[in-house]
């Protein structure tokens, strides 16, 4: 079975015709999915899938840290935190600041790149469950201040959060209302769809440039054996600094994203549960691969959903009545889930080919 | 010309002399052997010229410039490449890779370079692809490029090993223990290579258990015992040193 799916994939990806009437296939299915979602099962499945593509972006950054350079981040979810807040600051009336995005943009990413190298810093000796507790600690730090910087002066406006942040607009139009263009209403979470596809493609473009390159490579061998990758003439303090840094900025590029779609923040979307939810994506995925962890992040923010909305109503047509909350059976499949996925998948759903060839041929060898 | 030059290196871990006083001179294109029993004191010295450990006095000059308190990545970038005595090799990676991160310290492609895909990356990642295959080629594992470093045999691992560190274009090639756990069919052809890359113009600082190995390889040895040099000449006479018989055989003379 798996063979043949091996040769099926191995016949389409070597006719180059077949593979580009694939990405134009991919590409059309893309395009229709929030307008077939919408007609469909409505609205709110696009709202969903905006943000399974905000956390998709946000599993590719954290990848970087731990999925390339081997380092346990903990509080990766801090630089989520730190990209909305700048867009919050910015582009809100906390401070009367409203200006355009492609000014946000870069600074929120480079505000989180520097809280990256911040944490980075200190911790350079850390390796493993050391390193694990001090990004741990490192979140909750940003999250306690972000929720008590509303006083003496205030910043942050405490655990309100901060209200009315402006959305993405081109040219003067309000991206997150519904504009007409040829003759096809688009609403607001339609655009942002497009916009974040867009974004998300970019990303993973990158990523996988960089996972190829010399970068890359020193990033896998800082990952393998530090030691010996010091001795290959690698200065392991800045190619580790640079993996903080860049994984931060996927993430503060996203946190901005999110701030601006959901027009509200609060420190309480930041908290260590979130943190978690983003490595469970990388690790079920796959981790070190990029297409594995864009699979974890898709479908542990739409499966959840799903749950959500049919829990009840099943609930209701077998038994007559809900008996269990559809947030607690949430977690509990969830955890499940993991469980299984770990047992039988140890490496993730997909892992890198790298992953993979290793455990072929260790059943090889066997 | 002095190549690398050691002088009255100390090194102490606590109340542990663990290296006392010792001042050797690699000169350029020699084979150099470091010998002696266990825990003497040879991968100590090995950590301190590679910049792993730093020595409690003493100097450590290459190319005739101090390379004191450099870091392991400075040591290796000045000319410095190293094996390990317990392979470590990036295990999860190809062969290919393994080599392809050695040229890391001659080669210079940033992240922008790469997220861009700009043309002289592209250009640079195709000689490093090219240069690594040669070396693979050089050691003689070039039909396993695409195995797991872990997955070679361990003769190969240790060929990987050594294309992995002229990947760095060293001046000295350091190598610890490069024949143990080899046969002797292997240990040959490891001899073979080892004076190949000298021909190739590549000093070698050789510690080794296989004294056979040594005495047939090396221009010089040095024999290190609790820390200390007790003997450096060439091969035939440190054979017959009465204190280096001492310090392997124990006990007093007759």
């Amino acid at each position: 079975m798996r063979l043949i799916a091996q040769r099926l994939v191995k016949k389409i990806t070597s006719n180059k015709r077949a593979l580009l009437l694939g990405y134009v296939l991919l590409f059309v299915a893309l395009a229709v999915l929030p307008f077939l979602l919408s007609n469909t099962v409505g609205r709110t499945w696009v709202r969903i899938l905006d943000f399974a593509l905000i956390y998709a972006m946000l599993a590719l950054g954290l990848n970087i840290v731990v999925g390339f350079a081997g380092l346990l981040d903990l509080g990766y979810i801090a630089f989520y935190a730190v990209g909305a807040y700048t867009w919050a600051l910015l582009a809100s009336p906390q401070f009367g600041l409203h200006l355009p995005f492609w000014v946000i943009l870069p600074i929120g990413a480079g505000v989180a790149a520097l809280f990256g190298v911040l944490l980075g810093a200190p911790t350079l000796r850390l390796r493993g469950d050391y390193l694990a507790i001090v990004t741990l600690g490192f979140g909750e730090i940003i999250r306690i201040f972000l929720n008590n910087l509303d006083h003496p002066v205030n910043v942050t406006n405490g655990p309100i959060g901060i209200n009315k942040i402006d959305p993405i607009s081109i040219g003067g139009a309000d991206l997150t209302r519904t504009h007409e263009w040829l003759g096809i209403s688009f609403s607001g979470v339609h655009i942002y769809y497009y916009l974040l596809l867009a974004l998300l493609i970019f990303t993973i473009v990158m990523c996988v440039r960089l996972e190829n390159s010399r970068i890359g490579r020193a990033w896998l061998a800082i990952r393998e054996d530090e030691l010996a990758a010091q001795a290959m003439g690698i200065n392991t303090r800045n190619i580790k600094l640079l993996a903080f840094a860049l994984g931060a900025t996927f993430g503060g590029v996203a946190g901005g994203l999110f701030a601006s779609l959901q027009g509200f923040v609060s420190p309480e979307s930041f908290g260590l549960l979130e943190s978690i939810m983003v490595l469970c994506m990388v690790v079920l995925g796959g981790m070190g691969h990029v297409y594995g962890v864009l699979l974890g992040a898709l479908l542990l923010s739409v499966l959840p959903e799903i749950l959500r909305s049919t829990a009840s109503p099943i609930q209701q047509a077998v038994f007559g009545d809900v008996y269990i909350d559809p947030e607690a059976l949430r977690m509990l499949l969830f955890g499940l889930a993991l469980i299984v996925v770990m047992l039988v998948r140890p490496a993730g759903l997909w892992p890198a080919p790298r992953r993979r060839a290793m455990l072929d041929q260790d059943v090889g060898r066997d | 010309m002095a190549l690398l030059n050691l002088r009255e290196i100390n090194k102490k871990f606590g109340g542990i002399h663990a290296l006392n006083n010792v001042s050797l001179t690699i000169g350029a294109g020699e084979i150099y052997g470091l010998i002696g029993p266990n825990g003497a004191g040879k991968t100590t010295l090995f950590n301190v010229i590679t910049g792993v450990y730093l020595p409690s006095s003493g100097d450590v000059e290459f190319n005739g410039r101090s390379i004191i308190g450099r870091k392991p990545y400075q040591v290796a970038m000045t000319g410095i490449a190293r094996t390990f005595q317990n392979i470590r090799l990036f295990q999860n990676m190809t062969v290919l890779d393994n080599v392809m991160i050695g040229t890391h310290a001659k080669t210079s492609a940033g992240p922008f370079g790469a997220i861009f895909n700009t043309k002289s990356t592209r250009s640079e990642e195709r000689l490093i692809r090219s240069q690594s295959r040669d070396w693979l080629d050089y050691v003689g594992i070039s039909s396993q490029t695409d195995y797991l470093a872990k997955n070679l045999s361990y003769g190969d691992q240790r060929r990987l090993e050594i294309a992995r560190a002229l990947a760095t274009r060293p001046k000295l090639l350091a190598l610890d223990e490069p024949a143990a756990g080899m046969n002797a069919t292997e240990t040959d052809e490891l001899k073979l290579l080892i004076q190949r890359i000298r021909t190739d113009g590549v000093s070698i600082l050789l510690i080794e258990h296989d004294v056979k190995l040594i005495m047939n390889l090396c221009d010089r040895v040095a024999v290190l015992d609790y820390g200390q040099k007790i003997a450096e000449d060439i091969p035939s006479l440190v054979r017959q040193d009465p204190k280096v018989i001492q310090a392997y055989l124990g006990g007093d003379l007759p």
